[in-house]
């Protein structure tokens, strides 16, 4: 389905910030903002739900210790207990000292990797992607804020002249 | 202007009373004979160590029976002395502490803190009657008043041929002289930063400002070296037959997360009272990411040093934690927990380093962890298995808990707790995480 969108464009990101506020003031949905570097409190201004990422690495960091104690309990303790340098391999904690490095170790592996992955996923970033980039001066020195429209062109169309927009653009969309 | 409340001024004379009291009960009921000294083992738990120590009495000859009971009795009387020197140095260690954080602060011209410079100079006021407390106590250990050094005593020194090897360090002159030369320097630092810092709001430019800036960058350097050398001589040297490298660092981790959860402690209890306006959540949280980190961070050391020496299981090395594991096993495993695991998952989370009362509750686990920390480092040496948490070691913390208190709260009503002229509080005072 083809619909209607209009792409506002500012130079400054302050120009921007206020733009936002004045659009969400008027009840108007933003569907996307594109800048060429993070603009600080854009999230907040647009109310963008805060990201769950942390969340997502500490549990893949205890999946990580998880792997870890249970591999080496197998296999240093379980498996084969042999006595190497004297070392205690009766039970796990008697030897836990030597085995924490490697715990450290992956614990940060799984909730490093992990995460980026998750990122990767949800943003949808692949290697070959098709770039999805309205306007090339975006990658530059340009902001461009998108709003869809909904029968009222020119409201729209006024009140982004109003916030210092340097150019004003509306295009048919087609939606993916 | 802070004004000191009659409450907290009458809570913390009380709390110096009842430990004052405390601390001489400890001395009184310290026994002063072997007979004593053995009464007072057998009537503590008249089953285990009672069979104990006949045991022993029954496999060794008569002369090393005496050696045993005169020992033990060293270890009882040690006991009001070690809980006496634990606490001073817990405190100390917490001014000193927000002294080295103070400094760090000017020398990276970092834009947050301005605001809370007052509080940490009212803190850091404590190093000077805290540090000649510590300073006292090592002067009567040198004059033979305990035992708490073993190196200090002649007797032990003619038959141990591994300390008659480090005499050249470790001897009483040399001890004092050292420990006059950091006091000194700490104190002197202190108060020309503070006496500079008050000036500064009077004066109509920076230099001031900019002085500070120096000194505190070379405070650093002398900071780092005195600290290192100390923790061999005050804590180091009570097990005079053990050495470990990063010991100085450790003890800097140690001081310097209690300093800093100290800090966010009296700044929320202040801010609580309506005196620090400009005091926002974002100042709360960056201290509270210190906490978290260097809690981390002393974790780090302590297994390091720990790690390294039960690995590679050298006999000189590994009786260190080969006392502390038999005899404290509660008390040195215990702090890892309060120390690492509390703080790790209570702090971890960015929204709950922004909630009050959850830092205050994170900071009094932190600080007793750090003082179990500090015990399990000097009771082993001193009392040995004759270690308890009982009426002179609460009445020490009592005790210095109340003084450190007046100390600090009587020297935050002396300045405004705001500087004024500093030229990164307006920055702080728009500081936003």
């Amino acid at each position: 389905m083809a619909s209607k969108v209009i792409h506002a464009f500012y130079d400054d990101d302050d120009v921007l910030m206020l733009a936002v506020k004045k659009v969400k003031a008027a009840k108007f949905r933003i569907e996307e903002v594109y800048c060429p570097f993070p603009v600080h409190g854009l999230d907040k201004a647009m109310g963008l739900a805060p990201t769950r990422l942390a969340v997502t690495s500490f549990l893949y960091g205890c999946v990580g210790l998880a792997v870890a104690t249970v591999m080496m309990n197998y296999i240093m303790i379980e498996d084969w207990p042999q006595d190497i340098g004297g070392k205690p391999s009766f039970s796990y904690i008697e030897n836990m000292p030597a085995f924490v490095p490697i715990m450290f170790e992956l614990t940060i592996f799984f909730a490093a990797h992990l995460m980026v992955i998750t990122f990767y996923l949800r943003s949808r970033l692949w290697p070959f992607k098709k770039a999805e980039n309205p306007d090339v001066r975006t990658t530059d020195d340009h902001f461009l804020m998108e709003i869809e429209i909904q029968g009222n062109e020119q409201d729209l169309k006024d009140l982004l002249a109003n916030t210092g927009a340097v150019e004003i653009n509306i295009l048919e969309k087609n939606s993916h | 202007m802070y004004t000191f409340s009659n409450r907290l001024k009458i809570g913390s004379i009380i709390l110096m009373a009842v430990g004052l009291l405390g601390i001489v009960g400890g001395f009184v009921m310290a026994p002063s004979t072997v007979e004593e000294a053995k009464a007072m083992v057998a009537a503590h738990d008249d089953e285990g160590y009672a069979e104990d120590v006949s045991h022993a009495a029954g496999t060794h000859d008569e002369g090393h029976d005496a050696s045993h009971d005169e020992h033990l009795l060293h270890q009882l009387q040690n006991k009001p002395w070690a809980a006496l020197y634990i606490a001073a140095f817990f405190f100390m260690m917490i001014s000193l502490g927000v002294l080295a954080f103070y400094a760090i602060q000017r020398a990276a011209q970092a834009g947050w803190s301005p605001l809370l410079f007052r509080v940490m100079e009212g803190i850091t006021a404590y190093l000077v009657p805290g540090g000649i407390v510590v300073f006292v106590i090592l002067l009567l250990s040198t004059l033979h008043m305990n035992h708490l050094f073993i190196w200090m005593d002649a007797e032990v020194v003619a038959h141990d041929e591994i300390i008659q090897a480090k005499s050249g360090y470790l001897n009483p002159t040399f001890f004092l002289i050292r420990a006059v030369f950091f006091l000194t320097g700490w104190i002197a630092y202190r108060e020309y930063s503070r006496k500079l810092s008050l000036r500064q709001d009077e004066s109509s430019d920076d230099s001031n400002f900019k002085m500070n800036f120096r000194i505190s960058a070379g405070f650093l350097v002398f900071y780092l070296i005195t600290e290192s050398i100390m923790s061999w001589d005050w804590i180091m040297s009570v097990d005079p037959h053990w050495f470990s490298t990063l010991f100085g660092w450790y003890i800097f981790a140690s001081m310097f997360v209690s300093g800093i959860t100290v800090i966010a402690m009296v700044t929320i209890y202040l801010k609580s009272k309506g005196y620090l306006q400009d005091v926002n959540d974002s100042h709360i949280h960056d201290l509270a990411k210190f906490m978290f980190g260097i809690s981390i961070f002393w974790t780090y050391l302590w297994f390091s040093q720990y790690m390294l020496i039960w690995y590679s299981n050298i006999p000189e090395e590994v009786t260190y934690y080969v006392t502390r594991i038999n005899d404290y096993k509660l008390p040195f495993f215990g702090m890892v927990v309060m120390n690492f695991l509390f703080p790790l998952l209570l702090l971890m989370n960015s929204d709950f380093k922004r909630v009050n009362w959850f830092v205050v509750m994170a900071g009094v686990v932190i600080l007793a962890g750090h003082y179990l920390d500090i015990f399990v480092a000097i009771m082993p040496a001193t009392v040995g298995d004759q270690w308890y948490i009982g009426i002179p070691e609460i009445s020490s913390v009592l005790f210095f808990a109340g003084f450190f208190i007046f100390w600090v709260f009587r020297a935050l009503t002396k300045a405004p707790l705001q500087p004024k002229r500093n030229p990164f509080i307006e920055e702080s005072k728009h500081f936003h995480y």
